[in-house]
């Protein structure tokens, strides 16, 4: 452990409108710490500049799932296994689901939070590619009101979002329209369990006919932040899925994406493997995912 | 060129520990680990990564399976917490601590605790799992003896046991 | 074995109770009063001469207790095999993470801080960070050539196969370092005073290894060094010879302070500065005939030994002597080296060479095989050892072993020639390759040649005053199995019921050296040891009439208690002593090398997932002769243990090394194997026996090591059709091969972003 604890403030508030006000007292100062699995690491690496923390783990306001009839609120404090035993969250957010069930062990997963996934904004993290093809809105929440904005540009650069000093992700919404998509996620690390991502997919699609009507792809662990595959998206939209498409797709894919060498991978490695993926997310899709 | 910063004050935090209330005096920022072993000699719970990867330091916390290591002393306030000094009284446990010993399941024991706290958390929830669910729900676990065969198989006989009494 | 037996039966692990329920006491379960906590500043640089240390500000250093190596009491050195290596570093840093200075404090959380605090100006030096550097001598870093070690193993007349060969075969394999990755960090806990002397406690495997390189240091007799062994988190050889020096460093603070000193490594210090398995190079030259039988050949066997000798003489030995495998060779030449580079001292780790060359050897079958036109199978089939044959070194092999028939047992269990075949036509098409493979292996247990007859273990059994019966060994129990196995043949051999026999902590000052707990020793020489010393226990009491020939266990302590009363301590000794049969000429490395040797093959069924380049080990048989089986579940255990360790050798464990340091030392970054990717591992046995072992036993602890890797590269090969001679072998490397294979237009342009 290679950080003295007399070096660091934690509060517990208690509320949602306390924990505000003390962001609002002095913007940045303090660190927000849900389950801690992200923050902890760092801290017990020496690694945390942080040297204030407040705690929001547990606050009733953020960690509650609201169904609504054609939106779903998580609550940002939503714990993974929060996630895995939502029934709804299971059958019409699947690719949520997926991320959860392979985030960490059963103790990660019963700390690690939603919004904490997204606020610490590791291109690798495991459940924003999925936000990013359920198009999922942010409600930032801060003592100057609260703010709805779209996930896609919540992201502005590496380890870098939207939300400011002052604020907290206060609920992920998700627009139930999905049930009827076909789903399908794959996360590749360097084991079965307990890896981080080293490519990961969230795929959504329609198809009619054998015609693809509606296609979502994002990756995770391929460029700076998670990336929506547009162009990818873009070619292969109205076209029937055939051999010709599936590796036309996959080289769009492997060219869109710009991965890195790093201590995890290659770049090379990760490319290829985009490509791989979308490519068997496009043959999967038509052998399971006709809908008409 | 920061100067040292001034120390934060400890503070007092109650918890409940295999089923005993107690009060102790430690940093808000000291984990959760640390308060076990230091201040309260609860030295059944390990250390072996301090990064939450290899569950050595699994306890329960309000019968969530949590890695102690990652876990603020202040976000423990108020928490029910069961260690592995905490399951040997509990009549069920005793038939999973058996089959352990029984299967194989413990070479060096290092991760040991962990190990047998988060079958206890798998056998609470699923009293009878297959081998692909007590695979998942000990993923969490590192063991670097036995290859995990032999732990799946004390888990096994553990909840076939359990089911017969 | 009769029935109601103990030797044969599961019994419960002797120190299990304490393990289950987290009352087993390790290092750093252990607080004296008035402790300190110890740390370690260490070198930032490979190599470079050490000018200055700067204590910078910010921090009270008139709380720290400071260690240089001028505070050493004795030699400057961690004893062992030679002195060579210091415990501080003597004015010049050899490697990344060399231990400069220690430091001692009241509280450990100060302690990141402090030795941040220290910086250290250097004349920097140029270092060499590889075999091949090493070899072309551009920098001397070690003695006169950077070699620690070199001999040739020869037999026959190698030169004169060439020419009738019908097919030369040429390969060269190579391994990456391995860290063992104990769940429990090392640790050690020291004391001092001027009348009882040095005591330290701690995670280790080798007591008397400890004792004596604290002696050297510290300049005490023997008899003021007191080592304990506590209970021990997992060693796999990386505590065999590092805890000396944690040991040591644990010592000097004591001794300065004053007050007993802990010092417990994080998990990123462990890996970064400890030590590692051997990465290795073999290059194999091979004669064949056109019917498949080897007429001789050449390997050249090198290790990577880091930057002081510690073991690396002995990892050598082993390895070159296991070069050639279960097979006949007609003739052989195996040149072995061991070089020097500015890493962190590479050590002991299961297997201990062996892993390294039998990969090498059993990926080049598998490469003789395609060469000739034979398959796998039939290519060992035609060399395996014969009894009557001789080893590499010229040992002849006793026993009746019939390795054909191993090899077609190993095949039915894994139904290896139906999945080859069904691989085959699945392979055609689909989004994986299946493949299986095999590795045909053995290993010598007990130590190489000589060593059990220089280490003259010494063991004993007593009986007390209450009649019980305690072993006193200095063997470790890891979780291996030491205490279990041991009870068991005591209480075999004395006709006791398992618990009635105990098994004293290893304390140096309680116990006799029966040797190092490594080179899968114990069960079979320490054990056969115990029986020896049992049965001398009951030889005294039946030699005074105070037992009959059967008795019941009542009786037995009713004898003991008498005796004691009578005479006082009973207590009785064995001391090893070389079988005639096991002759060994160290000089030119030829002769009887091991006792016996435990033989196997096993069968890897690998998928390949062509998305991913992932491999996914999907079913593993074990087979392997060892002579006699004590105690099924602990045997077991071990086999799948180290199946586990050998799978995380193969396909997960890389060490990412700059400049002589591990890049990736936390395990969210060093990969071994979860639960999620380990296949179910089938464990088969069979038993021969062995004149030279406890109860007929073999040495199991590292065999399992040693035929994982090639038979799962071998398995990949038969998916893929594409050979890979190097591991780990991870799916970046998969990708790498099979995209430089590929026709140009499937080329993939890449969009490379900025890290």
């Amino acid at each position: 452990m290679r950080a003295h604890p007399a070096e660091y403030e934690l509060f517990a508030p208690g509320g949602l409108s306390a924990v505000l006000s003390l962001l609002a007292q002095a913007p940045g100062a303090w660190l927000p710490i849900a389950g801690g699995t992200d923050v902890m690491v760092q801290y017990s690496a020496g690694n945390l500049r942080a040297r204030r923390l407040v705690s929001i783990w547990n606050l009733p306001e953020l960690r509650r799932i609201e169904v609504l009839s054609d939106e779903m609120q998580i609550g940002a404090g939503c714990t993974y296994t929060d996630l895995r035993e939502h029934g709804v969250v299971s059958r019409e957010f699947a690719l949520l689901s997926s991320a959860a069930r392979w985030t960490g062990g059963i103790a990660n997963q019963n700390r690690g939070t939603l919004g904490g996934n997204i606020v610490n904004a590791s291109p690798a993290a495991d459940s924003l590619p999925a936000l990013l093809v359920y198009e999922a809105e942010l409600l930032l929440v801060s003592v100057r009101g609260e703010r709805r904005v779209p996930y896609r540009d919540f992201h502005v650069g590496y380890r870098r979002t939207q939300i400011a000093p002052d604020e907290l992700i206060r609920t992920i919404c998700l627009k139930r329209r999905f049930s009827e998509y076909y789903a399908q996620a794959r996360k590749v690390g360097a084991r079965n369990a307990q890896a981080i991502a080293k490519v990961s997919l969230a795929g959504l699609g329609r198809l009619a006919d054998g015609v693809v009507e509606d296609i979502r792809l994002a990756m995770g662990s391929v460029a700076p932040v998670p990336l929506r595959l547009t162009e990818t998206e873009r070619i292969v939209k109205g076209r029937r899925v055939d051999p010709v498409l599936v590796q036309l797709a996959r080289k769009t894919a492997a060219a869109e994406v710009r991965p890195i060498d790093d201590i995890r991978s290659t770049a090379r490695y990760r490319a290829a493997v985009a490509g791989n993926l979308v490519a068997e997310f496009l043959e999967n899709m038509s052998t399971n995912g006709s809908i008409t | 060129m920061s100067e040292s910063p001034q120390p934060v004050a400890k503070c007092e935090i109650s918890l409940t520990v295999n089923g005993q209330v107690v009060t102790v005096c430690v940093h808000a920022m000291d984990r959760l680990l640390d308060v076990l072993r230091h201040e309260l000699g609860l030295a059944g719970t390990k250390e072996g990564c301090g990064e939450g990867e290899c569950g050595s330091c699994s306890v329960l916390m309000d019968g969530m399976l949590v890695n102690s290591c990652l876990i603020p002393a202040l976000q423990a306030s108020g928490t029910n917490i069961v260690t592995i000094e905490g399951l040997a009284s509990d009549g069920r446990l005793r038939v999973l601590q058996q089959a352990f010993l029984e299967c194989g399941g413990a070479q060096c024991g290092i991760c040991t605790p962990g190990m047998i706290l988060a079958a206890h958390h798998l056998l609470r929830k699923n009293p009878q799992p297959t081998v692909e669910e007590i695979r998942e729900g000990l993923s969490g676990n590192l063991c670097r003896c036995t290859g995990y065969m032999q732990i799946f198989e004390a888990v096994a006989e553990a909840g076939r046991r359990e089911a017969t009494t | 074995m009769k029935k109601g037996s103990i030797v044969g039966a599961s019994v419960p692990r002797k120190e299990g109770r304490g393990k289950v329920t987290g009352q087993a006491r390790y290092v750093d379960d252990m607080v004296l009063p008035g402790m300190l906590y110890g740390a370690t500043v260490r070198s930032r640089l490979p190599r470079g001469k050490i000018k200055k240390f700067n204590f910078g500000p910010g921090i009270n250093w008139n709380e720290f207790v400071v260690v240089s190596p001028e505070d050493i009491p004795g030699k400057n050195c961690i004893a062992l095999l030679d002195e060579d290596q210091p415990c501080l570093a003597d004015g010049i840093a050899n490697h990344p993470e060399e231990p400069l200075l220690l430091l001692a404090h009241a509280d450990r959380h100060v302690f990141p801080k402090a030795v941040e605090a220290v910086s250290v100006e250097y004349d920097p030096l140029p270092a060499i960070f590889s075999m091949e550097e090493s070899e072309r001598l551009s920098q001397i870093i070690w003695g006169a050539d950077n070699t620690f070690e070199s001999f040739v193993i020869e037999k026959g007349d190698v030169d004169a196969v060439w020419e009738n060969a019908d097919h030369i075969v040429e390969g060269e394999y190579t391994t990456g370092a391995q860290e063992h990755l104990y769940i429990e960090n090392n640790g050690m806990i020291a004391a001092f005073d001027q009348r009882q002397g040095l005591t330290v406690w701690g995670s280790l495997q080798c007591p008397f290894y400890v004792h004596k390189a604290l002696m050297k240091l510290c300049d005490l007799p023997a008899d003021r060094v007191r080592v304990v062994q506590m209970e021990t988190g997992g060693a796999f050889g990386g505590k065999e010879e590092y805890p000396s020096m944690i040991a040591a460093h644990a010592a000097l603070l004591a001794i300065k302070s004053g007050k007993p000193v802990k010092i417990i490594y994080d998990r990123m210090e462990d890996m970064a500065a400890t030590t590692k398995r051997h990465p290795s190079r073999t290059r194999h030259r091979t004669a064949v005939s056109k019917d498949g039988s080897i007429l001789g050949g050449e390997i050249e066997f090198t290790l990577d030994g880091g930057a002081y000798k510690t073991l690396s003489p002995v990892v050598l030995s082993r390895g070159a002597i296991h070069a050639g495998g279960p097979y006949y060779w007609p003739s052989i030449r195996i040149r072995a080296r061991a070089v020097a580079t500015n890493a962190p001292p590479h050590g002991a780790f299961r297997g201990f060479g062996a892993p390294q060359s039998l990969f090498a050897l059993e990926r080049h079958m598998d490469r003789i095989a395609h060469a000739v036109g034979l398959s796998s199978v039939e290519i060992r089939r035609r060399n395996l050892l014969k009894p009557g044959q001789t080893t590499t070194t010229g040992q002849v092999v006793r026993e009746e072993i019939n390795l054909g028939k191993l090899l077609d047992r190993a095949l039915e269990l894994s139904d290896y020639y139906a999945k080859k075949e069904k691989f085959a036509a699945e392979n055609q098409q689909g989004r994986q390759k299946k493949g299986i493979g095999i590795a045909a292996f053995l290993h010598g247990a007990g130590f190489t040649g000589s060593g059990e007859r220089y280490l003259g273990s010494v063991v004993g059994v007593e009986a007390g005053a209450d009649g019980s019966v305690r072993i006193l060994v200095s063997s470790t129990e890891f979780g291996q199995g030491t205490k279990t196995a041991l009870c068991q043949i005591v209480a075999e051999a004395l006709g006791l019921r398992y618990e009635d026999v105990g098994i004293a902590q290893p304390d140096t000052k309680e116990v006799p050296n029966s040797g190092p707990t490594v080179a899968s020793r114990t069960v079979m020489v320490v054990g056969k040891l115990v029986q020896s010393a049992a049965a001398g226990i009951k030889q005294t009491l039946t030699a005074r009439g105070m037992l009959g020939d059967s008795y019941s266990p009542e009786e037995f302590r009713a004898a003991c208690r008498a005796y004691v009363a009578e005479h006082g301590k009973f207590r009785c000794l064995a001391r090893y002593e070389q079988p005639d049969d096991v002759a060994w000429d160290e000089k030119e490395h030829r002769g009887s090398a091991y006792a016996a040797f435990a033989w196997a093959v096993y069968v890897a069924e690998v998928s390949v997932d062509l998305a991913t380049y992932s491999v996914s080990v999907d079913d593993f048989v074990a087979l392997q002769e060892v002579g006699k089986v004590l105690h099924p579940v602990l045997a077991s255990g071990q086999i799948i243990g180290g199946v586990a360790q050998a799978i995380g050798f193969a396909l997960y464990e890389k060490v990412i090394w700059e400049k002589g340091r591990m890049q990736n030392g936390q395990m969210t970054n060093y990969i071994m194997p979860t639960s999620a990717d380990l296949p179910a591992i089938r464990v088969y046995f069979e038993e021969l026996g062995n004149v030279h072992g406890a109860y007929g036993a073999k040495g199991i602890g590292e065999l399992p090591m040693d035929g994982p890797a090639p038979a799962i590269l071998n398995a990949i090969e038969d998916a893929l059709d594409v050979p890979f001679n190097s591991i780990p072998l991870l799916p970046e490397d998969i990708f790498d091969a099979l995209a430089e294979r590929a026709a140009p237009e499937s080329a993939i342009p890449l969009a490379r972003g900025k890290p």
